[in-house]
């Protein structure tokens, strides 16, 4: 996709994946013929610029063919560099600039109590994305509501666009920054599926869940793994034969 | 009796008694505020709706976020905060999460335009209307009094569309027809005239009323539109005024770049050029009351009169 598309953020994609599979193939409660119904469960990819790990995720599960995939960004594709929940069946919101997951999911937590439904809703949060203020404004009333229904999810892969996070605006320490206001916290290996099913699954506490996902940017592949220049950069013919050959 | 000493009311009332009667009806309803729940006047809506008001406390853009997760659960929310905080501080999420997501979001600024006068240019929400026309997929809608206001909020549930509410703490008379007072995206005739057509909006409906009596003590024939849907325009009843009468004045409570006057002159440069005045706010305010500042930027029937004779005076 990113090949053909010579556009992507393949350094996300890459360390967001297993959280995705792990949600949507062993614990999302959905169904790709009736994408809507009342009760299913929210799923919002607040670093919506991972676009193409969430599209390639909804065409296995069955939401779309999976040849749309071929037409990713390609002019009037339904597949933007960003979701549209208009255009793309399974995306809940229209997320890109970032900070903006985390509020809508906290709306959508509070309208599952309200209507007594019981969905549940999970936000995956990119780590850099905490540097903006919303997402702390939402964990306030998350916490405060003691919204369990909620789960926030962060790809703590310590690089944003431009460096290291902890470089940039200090995260650490983010578990405790979580704690405060509120929500428990899990930490774990972002790349282990047991171990996200188990944290993803794990009993209601009556307090909002945050999975801190310890991932590497690039996961896979051997020359994009950890490294910050390839935030969005292209691999060429040559480096996406041999990613492939890596990932396969 | 002129139309500004007629009685007054605040709109907040019809928007909150309105609200309260819809929420009895319709448990999709849902308001969602910042430490507002007095200045909304949504304290009866809290006591009879305990669950079903949400305030997140003073955090705009979280405010606007939570709404469109509400209406992605089947609620309608109506937002309800100062007009200059809701736009201002949430605008990405206005833009992003209400309007591109095309969430049923009903977003309410609350005492709009200077009503806040002595609080100063912080407090005014002059920029609203500017700000929100730019967005695609967003009503706009500024009612013009209490039963404008009624029928507003009505069309905003039925609607299934973004919309942002104006909605008015400066006290107005009157001026719609009772027993037809809104449809969305009409303008309405308040009065026939085939000289010159003052187009006006919220507050300063009843000062075109006004101004048309002093222009008809000069033998001038003006008519007055309420235009109470900015966007989308009632682009028909501008052209036919731009043709039919010698020019238009345009007069709002915001600034005058991209606002109304801006909305009805796109339409007369494409489809019927004529003259045009716009009256609105022209910089940032000092200090005073509303009606002094309405005063201060001739926003009153003298500005009025003034910008039409300037039209019809002109070679």
């Amino acid at each position: 996709m990113i090949g053909k598309a010579r556009l992507g953020h393949v350094g996300g994609d890459l360390s967001v994946t297993d959280i995705l599979t792990t949600l949507f193939f062993g614990v999302l409660r959905l169904d790709p013929t009736d994408p809507t119904f009342a009760d299913r469960d929210r799923f919002i990819l607040s670093k919506g610029h991972c676009s193409a790990a969430l599209y390639s995720t909804l065409a296995l599960r069955g939401f779309f063919p999976p040849d749309w995939l071929a037409t990713f960004m390609q002019p009037l594709s339904r597949l933007n560099g960003h979701p549209n929940r208009r255009k793309v069946p399974g995306v809940e919101a229209n997320t890109g600039p970032l900070g903006h997951g985390l509020p809508i999911g906290v709306g959508s937590a509070i309208a599952s109590r309200l209507s007594r439904r019981n969905w549940r809703t999970f936000v995956v949060l990119g780590d850099g994305e905490l540097q903006e203020g919303s997402n702390w404004e939402a964990a306030m009333s998350a916490g405060h509501r003691g919204l369990d229904d909620l789960c926030a999810v962060v790809d703590r892969n310590r690089l944003q666009q431009g460096a290291r996070t902890e470089d940039t605006n200090r995260l650490e320490p983010l578990a405790d920054k979580w704690r405060a206001f509120g929500w428990d916290v899990v930490e774990l290996d972002g790349h282990d599926h047991d171990a996200l099913f188990r944290a993803f699954t794990a009993a209601r506490s009556g307090r909002p869940l945050c999975v801190i996902a310890n991932t590497i940017k690039g996961k896979g592949v051997s020359f994009i793994e950890d490294r910050v220049e390839w935030h969005h950069k292209v691999p060429s013919s040559e480096q996406m034969e041999l990613a492939l050959k890596e990932l396969a | 009796m002129s139309a500004t000493q007629a009685p007054a009311f605040d709109c907040r009332v019809a928007f909150a008694e309105t609200l309260i009667d819809l929420a009895r009806g319709d448990p999709r309803i849902v308001a969602v505020c910042n430490d507002s729940v007095g200045s909304s006047n949504l304290t009866a809506f809290q006591k009879e709706f305990p669950d079903r008001l949400i305030n997140v406390g003073i955090a705009e853009q979280n405010m606007v976020g939570v709404a469109a997760g509400l209406a992605n659960g089947g609620f309608v929310p109506f937002v309800c905060a100062a007009g200059p905080f809701l736009t201002g501080r949430a605008l990405e999420q206005i833009k992003a999460d209400v309007a591109y997501n095309g969430y049923h979001v009903v977003l309410c600024g609350i005492s709009p335009g200077m009503a806040y006068g002595e609080l100063g240019p912080t407090h005014h929400s002059i920029e609203d209307l500017s700000w929100l026309r730019a967005i695609a997929d967003l009503a706009i809608v500024v009612p013009a009094d209490p039963a404008q206001t009624r029928a507003a909020v009505r069309w905003a549930v039925a609607s299934g569309i973004p919309s942002y509410l104006r909605v008015g703490r400066f006290k107005v008379p009157a001026v719609a027809d009772e027993a037809d007072p809104f449809v969305f995206s009409r303008a309405d005739q308040l009065r026939a005239g085939a000289d010159i057509t003052i187009v006006a909006t919220g507050t300063m409906v009843t000062r075109a009323l006004d101004a048309a009596e002093d222009l008809a003590v000069r033998g001038v024939a003006a008519r007055v539109l309420n235009v109470s849907t900015i966007k989308p325009l009632d682009e028909q009843a501008i052209v036919a005024a731009a043709r039919e009468t010698r020019g238009i004045v345009t007069i709002e409570e915001a600034m005058i770049e991209g606002g109304l006057g801006a909305a009805v002159a796109e339409v007369v440069v494409r489809r019927a050029p004529t003259r045009m005045r716009m009256l609105g706010v022209t910089g940032f305010a000092p200090t005073g009351d509303t009606e002094f500042l309405f005063d201060h930027f001739g926003l009153n029937r003298a500005g009025i009169v003034a910008a039409a004779l300037e039209i019809l005076d002109s070679p």
